[in-house]
């Protein structure tokens, strides 16, 4: 078990380095130039500012040595400077990294609480209207761009009935609580400050809906199928004969089985929220890594981006060995 | 024996067996269906041209004139929504159709060559797969700098993994199914047993997995698009028209209309690829 967790980790660190690589080869061989994107168009029509400029940020050097440096810099944890915000890409990256994890936990927790049930009800009460609506709801949350979910919540329940905050993540005339882990619902708690956590908690309201929405229906499907799965098996049948009551059937013998694959989908809807995050972020001006990450993307602050790439592509790398060995330990079957 | 504890399911009749089985994939056919017509004739029904700027008549609400309104510079909003369908559609299928490809190229060539062929390519297609593609994608686009072909590249870079995977499962699976030597056993032609037991078996997911994957192209351009790194600004894209009326929480019909008109579009091919599923898995067809 050890040796497996040991060569998977070396395997995501290997893949994680050579992510870095992908990106700073695209980096350096698209047209698209940072000097530009920079400078703005009468700083860069001066040659001796650019080549400054270029010679400041080593985009003077050779390929392969530019990218030994970044290696280096990575052995010192060090990921380099944002050409955008001149600070360390690390820095930004700590910086924002706790709103998105809020968001994404809130919106996971959502989609679980919505997505489990529902499966279970479609499966349970199969090809009737409740199987119906199982399936509508999450077809139509797996075909709602998230964009555009985050303008129709925000017109309608904010801009339209005025029930909900605007975007943000506090009033703009409120205080953050006392920064502790970033996470303004955990930090608010810590500091006793309930107007705090009331208002953090008010602002999560809509943007985890919408990130929620997408996942929601990848959630329903899986369950339901797993559900389906685990309902034709031979002890499900003993259950039956042996007269015990349908509920307990369900919810002892087959959902616990049945969650099994739901959790293997982790690594999935992780990757899911990521995406949704870039937008949902954008949309409700929340101030997290997806709207650092387009920023840097249309600034082609390519420091940036490589650290957010390659933070992302560590952590998704991460869920997905979480994901295998909660496999392990879920089901007696796979761990001998 | 009409047992009077024993409730049996009543015996549906032939039409809602039918509808059961292929309702969703043809209410979904139609929904594409309709909008690869608007697509193809927006030049004819669009009532107004989809540049035509109108500043006295912006930001006008829904009316006979303008059935979805004008946008903030009094272009009709309809127009613009019929035009729109092209690029989404156009760039929907050119990234998963060369998406796939090229993916089941890289899976039948991995699957065929097996040893050290198979594991580079199988290594490569995981260094793509391991990051969000609409992070990589967001990078190579920005990098490319904004224009239809442009994103539609930055989308093929991370689209091909997940059918190079599939079509390198799929190839390795048939190869030694015990059903493809029962069909030689009992003598049936070659071109019957690729025909009507391989290619089924084979393609089915890859079919699935294509029309699913429409509406999904079709959501990440036009979310690239929103992003401002889709389409060059006069282009009527949905995408872009929904981040033109982002602000414009009082004139709600800028932004909702292409909005909707992308969940109809995206619904469409996943009632489609979710009717093919049913249709194509015989587990899931027992019902």
């Amino acid at each position: 078990m050890i040796r497996y967790v040991a060569s998977r980790l070396l395997g995501a660190a290997v893949m994680a380095v050579l992510a870095t690589l992908v990106v700073f080869l695209i980096a350096n061989t698209v047209p698209g130039d940072p000097v530009l994107a920079q400078l703005g168009d009468i700083a860069a029509s001066n040659p001796e500012t650019v080549r400054e400029w270029r010679a400041k940020w080593g985009l003077d050097l050779p390929l392969w040595e530019r990218y030994g440096l970044f290696l280096r810099g990575l052995l010192n944890g060090d990921l380099g400077t944002s050409i955008a915000s001149q600070r360390p890409v690390l820095e930004d990256i700590l910086q924002y990294a706790p709103a998105t994890i809020e968001l994404a936990t809130i919106a996971f927790i959502l989609a679980l609480a919505a997505g489990i049930p529902l499966g279970i009800a479609a499966a349970v009460w199969r090809d009737s209207w409740v199987d119906a609506a199982a399936r509508m709801v999450s077809l139509i949350g797996v075909s709602s761009p998230t964009f555009w979910l985050a303008f129709v919540m925000l017109a309608l329940f904010y801009g339209g009935l005025q029930i909900a905050p605007g975007p943000g993540r506090l009033d703009p005339i409120a205080f953050p609580p006392p920064d502790v882990t970033g996470l303004f619902l955990v930090d608010s708690i810590l500091a006793g400050d309930w107007e705090a956590f009331h208002d953090a908690a008010a602002h999560l309201v809509l943007p985890s809906i919408v990130l929620a929405a997408a996942t929601i229906g990848l959630i329903t499907r899986t369950t339901r199928a797993a559900m389906l799965e685990a309902m034709g098996q031979d002890y499900v049948r003993v259950s039956r004969s042996k007269g015990l009551p349908e509920r307990f059937i369900v919810l002892r013998h087959i959902l616990p089985n049945a969650l099994i694959p739901v959790v293997t989908l982790g690594g999935l809807a992780f990757a899911n929220l990521l995406a949704g995050a870039v937008m949902t972020e954008t949309v409700f001006s929340w101030p997290g890594l997806g709207r650092y990450t387009f920023r840097s993307a249309a600034a082609l602050d390519f420091p940036a981006i490589m650290g957010i790439t390659l933070v992302v592509s560590v952590s998704t790398l991460l869920v997905n060995l979480l994901v295998d060995l909660s496999y392990a330990l879920l089901d007696p079957r796979v761990r001998r | 024996m009409s047992g009077a504890g024993l409730a049996l399911p009543a015996v549906p009749t032939r039409g809602q067996r039918a509808w059961r089985r292929y309702g969703l994939a043809g209410i979904g056919a139609a929904i594409v269906l309709g909008w690869l017509l608007v697509a193809l004739l927006a030049p004819w029904i669009a009532p107004y041209d989809p540049d035509f700027v109108d500043v006295a008549n912006r930001l006008r609400p829904p009316s006979a004139a303008h059935l979805l309104g004008t946008d903030a510079l009094g272009r009709d909003c309809f127009s613009r929504l019929l035009w729109g369908s092209r690029v989404s559609l156009l760039a929907g299928f050119a990234v998963v159709l060369l998406g796939a490809l090229f993916g089941t190229l890289v899976g039948m060539v991995a699957a065929y060559a097996r040893g050290w062929v198979d594991e580079a390519l199988m290594r490569l297609t995981d260094l793509v797969l391991c990051f969000p593609p609409i992070i990589l994608a967001l990078a190579i686009a920005a990098a490319l700098g904004i224009g239809t072909t442009n994103t539609v590249i930055a989308m093929l870079v991370v689209w091909w993994p997940k059918f190079a995977r599939l079509s390198r499962a799929l190839a390795l699976v048939q190869r030694g199914q015990e059903y493809v030597e029962a069909a030689v056993v009992l003598g049936l032609r070659p071109a019957r047993i690729l025909g009507r037991h391989i290619a089924p078996n084979a393609v089915g997911p890859l079919v699935v997995l294509v029309t699913l994957d429409v509406g999904n192209a079709i959501i990440t351009f036009a979310g690239l698009s929103f992003l401002g790194l889709g389409v060059v600004p006069p282009t009527a894209e949905w995408g872009a028209m929904v981040a033109e009326g982002r602000e414009l929480v009082e004139q709600w019909w800028v932004a909702t209309f292409p909005g909707l008109a992308i969940l109809t579009v995206v619904l469409g091919f996943n009632f489609l690829g979710d009717g093919l599923r049913d249709w194509l898995d015989p587990k899931a067809r027992s019902r």
